[in-house]
């Protein structure tokens, strides 16, 4: 039977898009002699879906007929779903028309398990390579490695994309076991392990010679489900924190459980952890960029990231013995740790006070959140605040605003309510 | 009081920057040639623009500021919201009366302040065309955009386009303000088309000029879009804080459907949740 390209793409898309991961940044190909496109600089979001998560790559299943059973999958073998394959043709057409009519940034291409990973991860690389060489397509190209692909296949595969990926899926070896009996932990890994050491090598080479081709410039990533298993928020970034450090991962994603199938290994949940998905990102995001440990954001007595405030905030309140900050003289490595200012304002602050003495009305105008700030900070030794307030009155404070405690207990009490439906 | 006119060019604006040092007859407002003046009292001034003044100015404001804050001088005059012309003039004061560089970090001032907002929400417009713009093919294999942004932004996205697609002829048209950047795989010329492809000038373009595969792929874009939604995450107020309203009438993943795109089902449907669309 003969199905039309758009019902391809409709299925092949339709069962890609549980990968979070849209990134098109990092990229550093450049448009050289007139050929299609370029991938410089900062990634682009061309358009953003009705749950607002941004559109940025064509990111497509090569096909989602798969040999594998993971419980966690909407492609898993015994789901009874259509299934589809895009010849490779099929898909170099597809990005190439919608890359010169501005709707992408390039691809993502990545594929359920046909045969074997070989095949599999074969006709991935083959795609790109006909992108690059045969369209000279300079756009942003994601792969994403199968688990137990070949050195050679992945070597292969880092000569034409930005951005190589192996998905872990689950953060401990026994949810692997037990959900994805067919993977396991050095199989991901593994690839991960020749992803980074080429990464590497290629670096080193660059720098004796210039012309050495360059590997997945934008670095790989991968991608963690969150909620489908019962790992702890403080296994999970443990993990990740890891992962960045002994596999040069450039991100690692954070994925809440959507139910896609029936299994009665799996949790039943109504909605996916939105919440608590976007907590991992905001710890994701401090350890990164702003100088925060993982034991110092979760401990085992603190497992789980706090739903109801950020995890910044919630670092300042166990730690009010650290503040509060005088933000004329505070060192930037500081002020980056105080709740409602982000990176942008600690750095115009530092700038902005070899000029003058700061005022609070500079820091409102700089961008400051002040009614976060102002429990943290003083302002040439001077408060906002002319009381002291405990822990839990400036939680109260920053959630439910400042007004008597009768409008406080009034927005608890639709907090609640709101839980509750 | 002073009030200056100029011809409305950024060289007039700096040819009044250099005037009103020359007379030291400083600005209480600047105005586009015709416009009415403040008040019976003030003096009327009108600069004719003169390059060569312009250009000390400029190259004067180069020599102090970073090339990012010397940009942001043609971007506040690309910005073009009332008030623009003294935001710029009161920057170029400060700017020519402190000592030493770096000024432009000064955020406790408020024209530093202001200009850095305004920059800002320039490379905000800018980088939302570089996202939204939409290129339909016609027939003769030109790729057409209808744009109409907030601000001036088009000089500042040509660079963009013009790297990202050396290989396709493409005319972007901002139906605002009527003008354009045509690319014929050389060089981009600006344009004031009077015999843009039918249409367009309302920004809206004539089916019949469009290539035959051009209705195919809107239709797979659609059809992409729709499907990459994730419906049990839905968040309506976020996808309209990333993609306010009035971008939307040039956005093909926005426009009307030939058919509706709904999700892949499961036949198989976990327990206990309830089946989508039911």
């Amino acid at each position: 039977m003969q199905i039309s390209i758009q019902e391809k793409l409709s299925i092949l898309a339709d069962s890609a898009k549980y990968d979070v991961s849209c990134s098109s940044s990092g990229g550093k190909r450049k448009n050289e002699g007139k050929g299609l496109g370029n991938a410089e600089g900062m990634g682009i979001c061309h358009s953003y879906t009705e749950d607002g998560r941004c559109v940025s790559l064509l990111k497509i299943l090569l096909t989602n007929f798969c040999i594998f059973d993971c419980a966690y999958c909407v492609s898993r073998k015994s789901n009874d779903v259509k299934r589809a394959a895009f010849t490779v043709q099929e898909v170099v057409d597809l990005t190439i028309n919608f890359y010169r009519r501005n709707y992408i940034e390039g691809l993502f291409l990545s594929s359920g398990i046909f045969k074997n990973a070989d095949y599999t991860m074969e006709r991935l690389v083959r795609v790109a390579k006909k992108l690059r060489q045969e369209h000279k397509f300079n756009g942003y190209i994601h792969l994403k490695t199968i688990p137990g692909a070949s050195e050679e296949l992945v070597k292969e595969a880092g000569l034409y994309a930005d951005r190589l990926s192996v998905n872990i899926e689950l953060p401990t070896e026994q949810s692997l076991q037990t959900l994805a009996p067919e993977k396991n932990f050095t199989e991901v890994l593994t690839p991960m392990g020749h992803i980074k050491d080429q990464l590497v090598l290629v670096k080193e080479e660059k720098k004796l010679f210039k012309s050495t081709p360059s590997f997945a410039p934008a670095g790989q990533s991968t991608q963690l489900i969150v909620g489908a298993t019962p790992e702890s928020d403080r296994q999970i970034l443990t993990l990740a924190d890891g992962l960045y450090q002994n596999f040069q991962l450039k991100r690692v994603y954070y994925s809440g459980y959507v139910p896609v199938s029936a299994d009665s290994r799996l949790p039943i949940i109504s909605t996916p952890p939105i919440i608590r998905e976007n907590r991992l990102y905001q710890a994701d995001w401090l350890v990164r960029l702003y100088g925060f440990g993982v034991n110092e954001l979760l401990d085992e007595q603190n497992p789980q990231l706090d739903l109801q405030i950020d995890p910044k905030l919630a670092w300042a309140l166990r730690n009010r013995h650290l503040f509060p900050l005088e933000i004329n003289t505070a060192d930037y490595e500081v002020i980056v740790r105080v709740p409602g200012i982000g990176l942008k304002s600690a750095k115009k602050i530092v700038a902005a006070r070899r000029f003058a003495h700061l005022t609070w009305e500079h820091l409102r105008q700089i961008g400051v959140v002040i009614k976060r700030a102002k429990y943290f900070i003083t302002c040439g030794g001077r408060s906002l605040e002319t009381r002291e307030w405990d822990e839990e009155a400036i939680r109260r404070r920053i959630m439910y605003g400042e007004k008597g405690s009768r409008a406080q207990l009034w927005g608890s009490q639709l907090d609640l309510f709101q839980q509750a439906s | 009081m002073h009030f200056y006119t100029y011809d409305g060019s950024f060289e007039g604006l700096l040819t009044v920057v250099f005037e009103a040092y020359e007379r030291k007859a400083w600005p209480t407002q600047i105005g586009r040639e015709g416009e009415a003046p403040p008040g019976i009292f003030a003096t009327h001034h009108f600069v004719p623009t003169d390059p060569g003044k312009a250009k000390r100015v400029w190259d004067g404001l180069g020599k102090k500021l970073s090339k990012a804050a010397w940009e942001n001088v043609y971007k506040a005059y690309l910005w073009e919201q009332p008030g623009f012309e003294m935001l710029i003039f009161q920057f170029v004061q400060l700017v020519f009366s402190s000592a030493e560089g770096g000024v432009e970090e000064n955020f406790a001032n408020r024209s530093v302040q202001k200009m850095a907002a305004v920059g800002k929400q320039m490379f905000r417009e800018k980088h939302r065309m570089e996202a939204f713009i939409r290129f339909q093919r016609t027939q003769d294999g030109l790729y057409v955009a209808p744009i109409s942004p907030d601000f001036n932004v088009l000089p500042l996205v040509i660079a963009h386009f013009e790297s990202r697609y050396a290989d396709q002829p493409w005319l972007i048209y901002d139906v605002r303000r009527q003008y354009g950047a045509y690319y014929d795989v050389e060089r981009v010329t600006l344009v004031t088309l009077e015999d843009a492809p039918p249409g367009l000038r309302k920004g809206q373009l004539d089916p019949a000029v469009l290539t035959s595969a051009e209705p195919l792929y809107q239709e797979l874009w659609q059809a992409y879009f729709d499907h990459v939604n994730i419906p049990e995450r839905k968040n309506k107020k976020l996808h309209l804080r990333h993609m306010p309203k009035r971008y939307w009438k040039y956005l093909t993943e926005k426009k009307p459907r030939g058919q509706a795109h709904k999700p892949i089902q499961n036949k198989q449907v976990p327990t206990g949740v309830p089946r989508l669309g039911a």
